[in-house]
C-alpha cells in the first residue's frame, strides 16, 4: 500500500476497496458496515430504515445533462432505493471556496430542489462550511439519505439470493455520464451530443419491485461502472457470471469515443444506471415494466449467472471469443461524481 | 458502428477461422510484435476462436515495457526538479523505477503532468515560461515523428522553456534480435501504427536471412485472422515473404513526410531494451544541432545504476521464450495495481493483457 493518497485511491475500484478495509473499516468496523454496502440497513422496530452518505466533487460543476447538484440528489437517491428502500429524507452539506459567485450557488441549489422534487425527496437538514481560495474547487457537496423499506419487501443489496440460471439485467446504455464529464472537461467537440444520464430511479425501481418479488440483487452503476459492480458482486462468491457482448446496451456515440480514447464503456461512470439480478421466470415480465418507463427504455438482458468459473465475471466477445473481466484498476477518470 | 462492425463480424471471423484451421498444416508459432496487438487479441478473445495449430507470443512492441529502468530513473531525477514539470504519455506514470515511480512522485508533490499529446507539453510551456518542461518522448517509428515536429516547432518559436527526453527507438532491431534468438517462431505479425511511417522496406531481411513470414496488420479481428492466415499460406507454399494486409493504412513506402522530418531531427543510436540488452542502432537519438532541445544535454542529472526485480521475467516474455503465467510473480506480487515489471503496467503489455483478460479461475 502507498504511504500516501493517491488519486487511484478514489477510482471506486480495487485500490478504494484496499483503503476502505485498511483505513476505514479497522478502524470503525461493526454489524452494519462491515458488508460494504453503500447503505447500512437498521432495524426500527417494526420496519427497516436504510442509511446512506455520498460526497460529490464532479470537476466541472456544470455538464451536459446535469450538474452537481442534480448528481448530488440523484446519488444518494439511487444508493437507498436499490436496496428497495424508499427514499424520504436528504441532508445536504457544503464546502465552498471562497469567491465561488452566489449565482453559481443559486442554480446549484435550484437543480438540487428540482431533482429532489422529482424524486419525492425533502432535504431536512444541511450544513455550510467556507475554505480559503485554492482549498476546494468551487463546490463540494455531501448529502445523507435516510429511506424506508417497505414490509414484506426484501433488502436488495445482499448477494446471498443469487442462483446459477438467473439473468442480468441492465436499465439502458452504458458510459453516458463518464463521457459527459469527460467531454465537458477535456472540451471534446465530438462528444458534445453525449448527455451524461444522471437521474433518480426510485420510480423506475419501485415499480420494478411491485412487478416482481423475486429479484435477487440490485446496485446502482457508478464510478467504476458496471464492470467494477459485477466483480464485487462475484468476488468471493461461488457463482460466476457470464456475459454476451453482444447485448450490452451501449449507444454510438459512447462506443464511438471509447474506440478512439482507448476506454472501455463497461468500465465508464453512470449515474441513471442500476443492475438488477433476477429470477429467469420474472426476467420477462420486468424487461416489458421497465420498457414502460422512460429511464427503462432500452433495458436489456445481458447475461446470466453462471454455476462454472466461481468467483469470475467472463464475457462472450462480439466475435465470439472469450475474455474475462476485471476490477477497475488505477483511475479511469478522476473526479466523476 | 460504421467502419467497425465491418471488421468484428462473426460470419466473416468464422469464415477465416475455418480456412485457418483448414490450411495449417502443421504447428506455427507467430509473434505479435505491437502491444496494440496483444491487447487487441485478447480483448476479442481469439484465442478462444484460433486452431490449436495457431500459436501466438507477444513481442517487444510495447514502448513502456522495452522501456529502460533507467530512463524512469532519470524522469524520476527530473521529477524531483523544482523548477521543472516532466509531461509524460499516462502509460510510463506507474513504471517503477528503482526507488519511485513518477505516480509516487506526483503523490509527493511534484509536477507530473500527464499529457495526450506534445502538444499539450508546447502549450504548458508557452504559458508556463518560468518552468522548464520535459516530455517525456517514447515509442517506436510512429511517435517519434510526432517528436520531431515538437521540437522543430519549439526552435520556430524559440521557445528556450522546452526539452524532450528521448527513448524513441526503432522496431527492426529488436525484431532482428528476437528472430534470431528465439528460432521456434514461423512469422511476424508486423506492427501496423509503425509501418504507416517506415513502410514495407524495414522487414526485408527477415524473411531472406531468418525465413519468416512477415504481414502488416490492422488491428480489428478480421485483420488479424487475415494477417494469420496470410502468413499460414506463405509458410505452407514455402514462401515466407514481406506482405501489407493492413491496406488500408500502410503503403509500401509508408509516410515519406513524416520519415523525413524523423531523420532531420533523430539519428540512430545504441539503445538499451528492458529485457533485449543493448542493441546496435536501435534507439533514436537527438542530433547534436538540436541538443538545446535534448533533456539529457541541457539538464544532466546523474543516476545510480538500475536494479530490476529479480524474480521479474519481463525480459523473457518480450523475446517470446515465455508466457506471463509462467511467471511466479504473475498475479501473485505482480498485479496492475503493484505493478513490479513493466509488461504489467503498461495497458499495452503482455502481461497486463493477460491478468485483464485471460486468468481464468
Amino acid at each position: 500500500m502507498h504511504d500516501r493518497i493517491v488519486l487511484s485511491h478514489g477510482s471506486g475500484g480495487e485500490m478504494t476497496q484496499q483503503l476502505i478495509r485498511e483505513v476505514f473499516l479497522h478502524h470503525f468496523n461493526n454489524e452494519w458496515l462491515c458488508g460494504l454496502s453503500d447503505s447500512a440497513m437498521l432495524s426500527n422496530g417494526s420496519g427497516r430504515t436504510v442509511f446512506t452518505t455520498d460526497s460529490f466533487v464532479v470537476d466541472p460543476l456544470f455538464f451536459p445533462g446535469g450538474d452537481i447538484g442534480k448528481l448530488a440528489v440523484c446519488g444518494t437517491v439511487n444508493d437507498l432505493a436499490v436496496t428497495g428502500a424508499i427514499p424520504a429524507y436528504l441532508s445536504a452539506g457544503f464546502i465552498l471556496e471562497e469567491g465561488l459567485t452566489l449565482e453559481t450557488l443559486h442554480r446549484i441549489a435550484a437543480s438540487m430542489a428540482e431533482e429532489a422534487r422529482h424524486a419525492g425527496v425533502q432535504i431536512v437538514t444541511g450544513d455550510t462550511k467556507v475554505v480559503h481560495r485554492g482549498k476546494a474547487d468551487g463546490v463540494f457537496i455531501n448529502t445523507s439519505g435516510i429511506g424506508f423499506l417497505p414490509a414484506g419487501r426484501a433488502d436488495l443489496s445482499n448477494t446471498a439470493g443469487i442462483r446459477p440460471g438467473d439473468r442480468i439485467i441492465v436499465n439502458g446504455h452504458l458510459g453516458e455520464h463518464g463521457v459527459a464529464v469527460l467531454s465537458a472537461r477535456e472540451e471534446l467537440e465530438v462528444a458534445s451530443q453525449v448527455h451524461s444520464d444522471c437521474a433518480s430511479l426510485n420510480a423506475l425501481i419501485d415499480q420494478m419491485c411491485q412487478v416482481s418479488g423475486k429479484i435477487r440483487f440490485m446496485r446502482d452503476l457508478t464510478r467504476g461502472g458496471l464492470a467494477t459492480v459485477l466483480c464485487e458482486v462475484t468476488d468471493h462468491a461461488d457463482f460466476g457470471l457470464y456475459l454476451l457482448e453482444d447485448k450490452m446496451p451501449v449507444g454510438e456515440a459512447v462506443r464511438g469515443i471509447c474506440e478512439m480514447l482507448g476506454m472501455d464503456p463497461l468500465y465508464m461512470a453512470n449515474e441513471g444506471k442500476l443492475v438488477a439480478i433476477v429470477d429467469p421466470a420474472d426476467a420477462d415480465d420486468l424487461l416489458g415494466a421497465m420498457h414502460e418507463h422512460p429511464l427503462g427504455a432500452n433495458a436489456q438482458v445481458i447475461g446470466q449467472v453462471a454455476g462454472q468459473h466461481p468467483g469470475q465475471v467472463v464475457m462472450e466477445t462480439q466475435v465470439g471469443g472469450r475474455r474475462i473481466i476485471e476490477p477497475l484498476t488505477g483511475e479511469q477518470l478522476p473526479r466523476i461524481c | 458502428m460504421k467502419y467497425m462492425d465491418e471488421y468484428r463480424d462473426r460470419t466473416l471471423i468464422a469464415g477465416l477461422t475455418k480456412k485457418i484451421r483448414a490450411r495449417a498444416g502443421r504447428f506455427y508459432t507467430f509473434m505479435e510484435v505491437c502491444g496494440g496487438h496483444t491487447m487487441a487479441i485478447h480483448k476479442f478473445g481469439l484465442p478462444w476462436l484460433l486452431p490449436s495449430t495457431i500459436r501466438l507470443k507477444s513481442g517487444p512492441g510495447c514502448p513502456v515495457c522495452v522501456t529502460d529502468q533507467s530512463y524512469v530513473d532519470r524522469a524520476v531525477a527530473y521529477a524531483e526538479m523544482e523548477e521543472v514539470v516532466v509531461c509524460t504519455y499516462g502509460d510510463l506514470l506507474r513504471v517503477p523505477g528503482t526507488s519511485a515511480s513518477l505516480y509516487d512522485k506526483r503523490g509527493e508533490g511534484c509536477d507530473v503532468r500527464v499529457v495526450y499529446s506534445l502538444l499539450e507539453a508546447l502549450r504548458i510551456a508557452r504559458e508556463e515560461s518560468s518552468r522548464m518542461v520535459v516530455f517525456l518522448g517514447i515509442g517506436f517509428e510512429t511517435t517519434a515523428p510526432g517528436s520531431a515536429v515538437g521540437i522543430l516547432e519549439a526552435e520556430q518559436e524559440g521557445l528556450d522553456n522546452f526539452c524532450l527526453l528521448s527513448a524513441h527507438k526503432r522496431m527492426p532491431p529488436a525484431m532482428e534480435a528476437v528472430a534470431s534468438d528465439a528460432g521456434q517462431l514461423d512469422g511476424f505479425i508486423c506492427p501496423g501504427h509503425v509501418s504507416t511511417i517506415t513502410g514495407m522496406g524495414i522487414y526485408e531481411d527477415l524473411p531472406r536471412l531468418y525465413g519468416m513470414g512477415c504481414v502488416i496488420s490492422g488491428f480489428e479481428p478480421t485483420d488479424m485472422l487475415e494477417s494469420i492466415l496470410l502468413l499460414v499460406e506463405q509458410m505452407e507454399a514455402g514462401r515466407p515473404e514481406v506482405a501489407i494486409q493492413y491496406k488500408r493504412a500502410v503503403r509500401p513506402e509508408g509516410n515519406l513526410k513524416a520519415r523525413a522530418l524523423m531523420d532531420q531531427v533523430f539519428q540512430h543510436g545504441d539503445d538499451t531494451w528492458r529485457g533485449l540488452g543493448v542493441l546496435p542502432d536501435s534507439g533514436l537519438r537527438i542530433r547534436p544541432e538540436y541538443a538545446r532541445y535534448d533533456a539529457e544535454q541541457r539538464i544532466p542529472v546523474e543516476v545510480g545504476p538500475a536494479r530490476e526485480n529479480a524474480g521479474c521475467i519481463c525480459g523473457e516474455i518480450l523475446k517470446g521464450q515465455k508466457e506471463p503465467s509462467e511467471c511466479p510473480l504473475f498475479a501473485t506480487s505482480c498485479t496492475p495495481v503493484h505493478p513490479v515489471g513493466a509488461c504489467m503496467v503498461s495497458s499495452e503489455g503482455a502481461c497486463q493483457a493477460y491478468y485483464k483478460y485471460r486468468r481464468y479461475a
